[in-house]
């Protein structure tokens, strides 16, 4: 490993990235179910009241509208809040807040306001969590412009990405992989920061690009790394924000590649894999040799049972296949 | 009170006899006494969250009539550049104003997060924030009020039940002994204004509530009974309230009670009165013409509002 890298996990390359700004920043500050004494259920906040204090970490009632609205509030007065929801599923329950307040205060006020604010989720897909508690749902704020929604793939990113969320001047919306938590990975011990707006090529490839984000990113490299086996090099393509996404990236990769493959935890119907297919589709299409395949669950409930729940959400082998199917 | 009785009813001409204005607009005709008392017992720092029918409060705090008739006609000399309408035209950072929500309830979770900064900094400015009586019945004003007296965030809540959510009266769709009761099953310091029509009287519940918050005592909650004048929008004509009714508020209009009393008081003669009435049309008659005449944004500019960070245009990447 290089020098001034460790391996932590995705829960500690977040909570360094809170403990981080808040030393830097005392605008920034922290509220939401359980993330005081508790220190978050995912552990996420752990810490951080018993050095920053009761008056920049609060827990919170049962209530994701005034978490949210709160956030809108603060930040419209120019503090840096970051407020957790403590799953996906929760935040219809903050939809208002930041469908049709928090995306649309700069705008509708002709640019008086900015809200520099950040929420925090995770969604469980992937942890037998059942029908109301696995949802993914970032596809849903592709219609809501004006929010900025990221979601890091690695301890790595999760740290450079929240780390540039904080500092951001509009609301973003941070969506963490459940299910990478523990998972460690190699992390600078210096300071760095991971721009918003921007993917990531994660590998460098020839013969298919192949698009993920989030929990997704994993897969798509074990399926790269397979496909390298038998002789086919993938580009692997990290969204890392899906709005405002960077299309360009993927486009000059497209036509490098002249394939694509697009795969992620949305179900398939207008999904974040139907927004690149249609996009490459209509702005890129002389450069494709192939039909675009998206990889996605099917367009139902989130199943509990472990195994069916494992044959519901895609994994390296779909991807592999949905490769082979393309470059044959 | 009178600029804003004048604004709106200006607006009124213009939406119906005109036909110049289209899109909802939510007139404060009749509620002025609410505004005014309110708005009057603040500090000009303290902040206001606003509502779709808040001509009212920005004409209380302020906010030039022309800015907000150039609004209403979704012009770039608009408060918020055309890019509000109506229903959010009060919204006016350098007025203190940083929010005018057009969803019933919603500025109430918000203005806790306002309240919560304030403390934070330590600062001994207050936030006000307006509803309806409708908003009483939402989750947002559950979850907002218990938040601020759970956190004792320095929040004014101003409730102005004018008897009607759109069509619905009060109590077909009210639980409870009052709006001011379920203020006080928080445990926070609550006012019922019942004569809210009576400027001086939500002064002075203003100001008590005011300087309650001010003192570090945590929220206060005021509800203010008053009655619109029209429609809940602008093309209701409000046919559902019983006439009797119509007749017993329309007696209690806030600003005949107030000139009465400040004319047989001596502050204002009668002459004083038509001049400063006069004056008013002047300016309102300018506001029209000149937003009239003034340009609307060019489109492609409606990026640089999305974010700070600029504007992503769509489908650019060639």
């Amino acid at each position: 490993m290089a020098s001034g890298v460790r391996e932590i996990s995705y829960a500690e390359a977040l909570n360094e990235a809170l403990i981080e700004e808040m030393r830097r920043d005392d605008r920034v500050i922290v509220f939401g179910e359980d993330v005081g004494v508790f220190g978050g259920v995912y552990k996420v906040t752990k810490g951080l009241l018993e050095e920053f204090g009761p008056e920049r970490v609060l827990d919170t009632p049962i209530s994701e509208a005034a978490i949210a609205g709160t956030a809108i509030g603060a930040a419209l007065m120019g503090l840096r809040p970051v407020a957790e929801i403590m799953y996906v599923d929760f935040l219809t329950l903050a939809t208002d807040m930041l469908i049709t307040h928090a995306a649309k205060l700069r705008f509708m006020s002709g640019g008086q306001v900015k809200l520099p604010m950040v929420i925090r989720t995770q969604y469980s897909l992937g942890r037998a969590h059942g029908c109301q508690h696995s949802q993914f749902l970032a596809a849903c704020f592709l219609q809501s412009p004006g929010i900025k929604v990221v979601l890091p793939g690695t301890p790595k990113d999760a740290k450079g990405l929240l780390k540039s969320a904080i500092r951001d001047d509009d609301p973003v919306l941070f969506i963490e992989s459940g299910v990478l938590y523990r998972l460690k990975g190699p992390v600078p011990e210096d300071e760095y920061l991971i721009p918003l707006g921007k993917c990531d090529v994660k590998r460098e490839g020839e013969d298919v690009t192949i698009v993920a984000v989030a929990r997704t990113v994993t897969e798509a490299l074990k399926a790269a790394d397979k496909l390298a086996e038998e002789g086919i090099s993938a580009e692997v393509i990290d969204l890392m924000t899906i709005q405002p996404m960077d299309y360009d990236t993927i486009v000059k990769s497209v036509m490098k590649t002249n394939r694509l493959v697009i795969a992620d935890d949305s179900v398939k119907t207008c999904g974040i894999s139907a927004e690149v297919s249609a996009y490459i589709s209509e702005f890129a299409f002389d450069y494709l040799d192939a039909p675009i395949i998206r990889v996605n669950s099917p367009p139902l409930p989130i199943p509990f049972s472990p195994q069916l729940e494992k044959q519901y959400m895609i994994d390296s082998d779909k991807i592999v296949d949905a490769v082979k199917r393309l470059v044959k | 009170m009178l600029e804003a009785r004048r604004f709106e009813e200006m607006v009124e001409r213009l939406f119906l006899v005109e036909g110049k204005l289209i899109g909802p607009a939510h007139l404060y005709l009749g509620e002025e006494a609410v505004a005014a008392g309110v708005i009057g017992a603040l500090r000009e720092d303290d902040v206001i969250v606003s509502t779709y029918r808040g001509h009212g409060h920005a004409i209380a705090r302020g906010v030039s009539m022309k800015a907000l008739m150039a609004e209403l006609f979704g012009k770039i000399t608009g408060t918020c550049k055309g890019l509000s309408g109506s229903m959010h035209s009060a919204l006016s950072v350098e007025h203190n104003i940083p929010m005018a929500t057009a969803i019933v309830g919603s500025g109430i979770p918000i203005a806790c997060g306002v309240g919560l900064a304030l403390k934070y900094r330590k600062e001994d400015r207050i936030a006000a924030v307006f509803f309806g009586d409708g908003a009483v019945n939402t989750g947002a004003f559950n979850e907002g009020v218990n938040l601020a007296a759970v956190w004792k965030l320095p929040i004014l809540f101003v409730c102005e039940n004018n008897l009607y959510a759109l069509s619905v009266p009060h109590k077909k769709s009210f639980a409870g002994e009052s709006i001011a009761a379920r203020g006080a099953c928080y445990g926070i310091k609550s006012f019922l204004v019942e004569d809210g029509n009576d400027v001086i009287a939500v002064y002075y519940a203003a100001s008590k509530a005011a300087e309650y918050i001010r003192s570090g005592n945590g929220p206060a909650f005021i509800e203010c009974r008053t009655y619109r004048k029209k429609g809940h929008g602008v093309y209701d004509t409000a046919w559902y309230r019983p006439k009797d009714e119509v007749e017993f508020w329309m007696k209690k209009d806030p600003i005949d009670r107030f000139f009465k009393k400040l004319k047989s008081l001596g502050i204002i003669t009668e002459d004083e009165f038509k001049r400063w009435d006069e004056e008013i049309a002047s300016i309102l008659e300018e506001a029209v013409k000149e937003a009239e005449e003034a340009p609307i944004m060019p489109f492609d500019e409606m990026w640089d509002y999305l974010y700070v960070s600029g504007g992503a245009r769509y489908g650019e990447w060639r």
